[in-house]
């Protein structure tokens, strides 16, 4: 049986224009861009011409952008490169982990962190940063999108107050690459981590955009790869592969965001016909490739398992998959903390460029068996 | 890799299952489950209930005794895959058993006879055999009245 995956917020497989652009640099130019020979000056071009895709994708200048080995990695060399002890850092409660533990790590470290709560459909306000400003806030770090519900913040208006206030505005883009508009220009951002596995690139690549003006230390030690903000040999092809797949992503933007937002409105009206079912994060102010639904009375990993049965791959934020026994902070973030079984019983779907309605409407049909299989034998379902 | 290659792949990723056979087993072909319309016309001798929705794991547990023996055993829970499997497989470890017998079932025994569990999901199988000794004390209880 073949699986249909609906998790592509958790990665992407790698699009064939994508794998064939990468594979010339594994064993044909596989020189060090570092290296002053003809076969490291390949590899140092094929990058350079990387470096200047992503620019002109984010309209910035190409020294702009630093290569990384992870989104989680542009995240802490964003975070930890700029604040010290005694600044303060304002950032959201439903940020991914790679946020959160920097900051909690930090917070031992004597930075002061402001962990803004959002509203019931995730989403914070622009007055709500500007409000939680401090004499010493030295960054402001808040997802483009969520990676579990999908709602949009409001990037542009945020940026606007961080550089009236002169604060660094970072923000993390993840789930953002192929959908939104990623012209830093408008986002009024100071820096912007990218991820190449969630944009049908390979993994192991990240990005952080650095605008020149801001003074960033670096995290990690060696050479002086990445305006040494990145040490290490660079990864070459999937720099290239990285670059290659967000070109594609933009170039198909506009039309496959209608062709997703049609499939997530379908699902959204007919899984919340389904009784006691309730749809997480604002309806419209959300990426076109996410539904993410709470099933009163039922755990979120036996209805994945017994999807997976049925050949369709999703994820939960129950804590049963979460390996800390403590269910999404997402969810809890949206119901209060008193409200866990929300966050037990709650399923995201993501969409793809594969995923289309008929896979919609066969998935609608076996979630509708399985939540009543679960329910018929809960002893918390009435 | 062929088409070939990749089915076996495949393959090989169904035969390692996060849970064992026995698990997976009691999770899509759960035994001894009572739906709630069963539920109202169950005559259950005894009745217990253990864990909370907001920690992820609830069950319920009837049983009908005869002669100090469990007779019949019926469940429901609301959890993940291995606590609705632990569930299950208890259900069909007690039936038949003397009542003194089965309060001494631990954890341990259950998770040996689901093949074991992940050392993660051993905290959701712990329940099973505490919402059998309450449904077990509640018939007792009712007996000395």
């Amino acid at each position: 049986m073949e699986s249909i995956y609906l998790d592509h917020s958790a990665t992407t497989y790698v699009r064939p224009e994508v794998l064939k652009s990468m594979i010339s640099y594994f064993s044909e130019y596989y020189g060090n861009p570092g290296s002053m020979h003809r076969i490291g000056l390949t590899a140092k071009q094929a990058i350079d011409t990387a470096r200047k895709i992503t620019a002109e994708i984010l309209n910035c200048d190409p020294e702009e952008i630093i290569f990384t080995g992870s989104g989680t990695e542009s995240i802490n060399m964003a975070i930890q490169g700029i604040a010290e002890r005694g600044d303060h850092i304002i950032t959201t409660n439903t940020e991914h982990h790679a946020v959160l533990h920097t900051c909690q790590f930090l917070e031992k470290r004597g930075v002061e962190v402001t962990y803004l709560p959002v509203n019931q459909k995730g989403l914070i306000t622009p007055e709500q940063v500007e409000k939680a400003i401090k004499k010493n806030t030295k960054l402001i770090t808040i997802a483009y999108a969520n990676n579990e519900i999908g709602v949009i913040q409001p990037i542009s208006q945020i940026g606007n107050i961080s550089k009236k206030r002169k604060i660094y505005f970072h923000t993390d883009a993840c789930q953002a690459g192929l959908y939104l508009d990623l012209n830093i220009k408008n986002l009024n951002v100071d820096m912007m981590t990218l991820n190449s596995s969630k944009v049908y690139g390979p993994k192991g690549v990240g990005m952080l955009f650095v605008d020149r003006s801001v003074k960033i230390r670096p995290i990690l030690f060696g050479g002086s790869q990445e305006q040494g903000l990145r040490p290490g040999t660079e990864n070459v092809p999937g720099i290239v592969g990285f670059a290659t797949a967000l070109k594609i992503g933009q170039k198909e933007k506009q039309k496959e965001n209608i062709r997703l937002e049609n499939i997530r409105d379908y699902l959204i009206q007919e899984l919340l016909k389904i009784s006691d079912t309730k749809l997480n994060g604002d309806p419209k102010k959300r990426l076109p490739n996410n539904v993410n639904v709470s099933f009163d009375g039922v755990e979120g990993e036996s209805i994945i398992l017994r999807l997976d049965e049925k050949g369709f791959c999703v994820s939960t934020g129950s804590a049963c998959t979460s390996r800390s026994l403590e269910p999404s902070h997402v969810i809890q973030a949206l119901y209060g903390s008193d409200k866990k079984e929300i966050a037990h019983g709650s399923i995201r779907i993501t969409l793809g460029k594969k995923t289309t309605m008929n896979n919609a409407r066969n998935f609608v049909e076996v979630i509708k068996d399985v939540v009543s299989g679960l329910r018929e034998i809960s002893p918390v379902y009435k | 890799m062929n088409k070939q290659k990749i089915k076996n792949k495949i393959k090989e990723t169904n035969n390692s299952w996060f849970y064992t056979d026995i698990v997976k087993d009691h999770f899509f072909n759960p035994k001894n489950f009572l739906t709630d319309k069963e539920a109202k016309n169950y005559k259950a001798d005894g009745v217990g209930i253990v864990g909370s929705s907001a920690c992820g794991d609830v069950m319920k547990m009837w049983i009908r005794v005869k002669n100090n023996k469990i007779i019949d055993c019926k469940w429901q829970t609301f959890g993940c895959a291995s606590a609705l499997a632990s569930t299950s497989v208890l259900s069909t470890m007690v039936i038949g058993m003397k009542l003194e017998d089965a309060k001494k079932i631990t954890p341990q025994d259950i998770i040996k006879k689901l093949g074991g569990l992940p050392q993660i999901k051993i905290h959701c199988s712990v329940l099973g055999d505490q919402a059998l000794r309450k449904a077990i004390e509640d018939y007792e209880g009712k007996k000395v009245k």
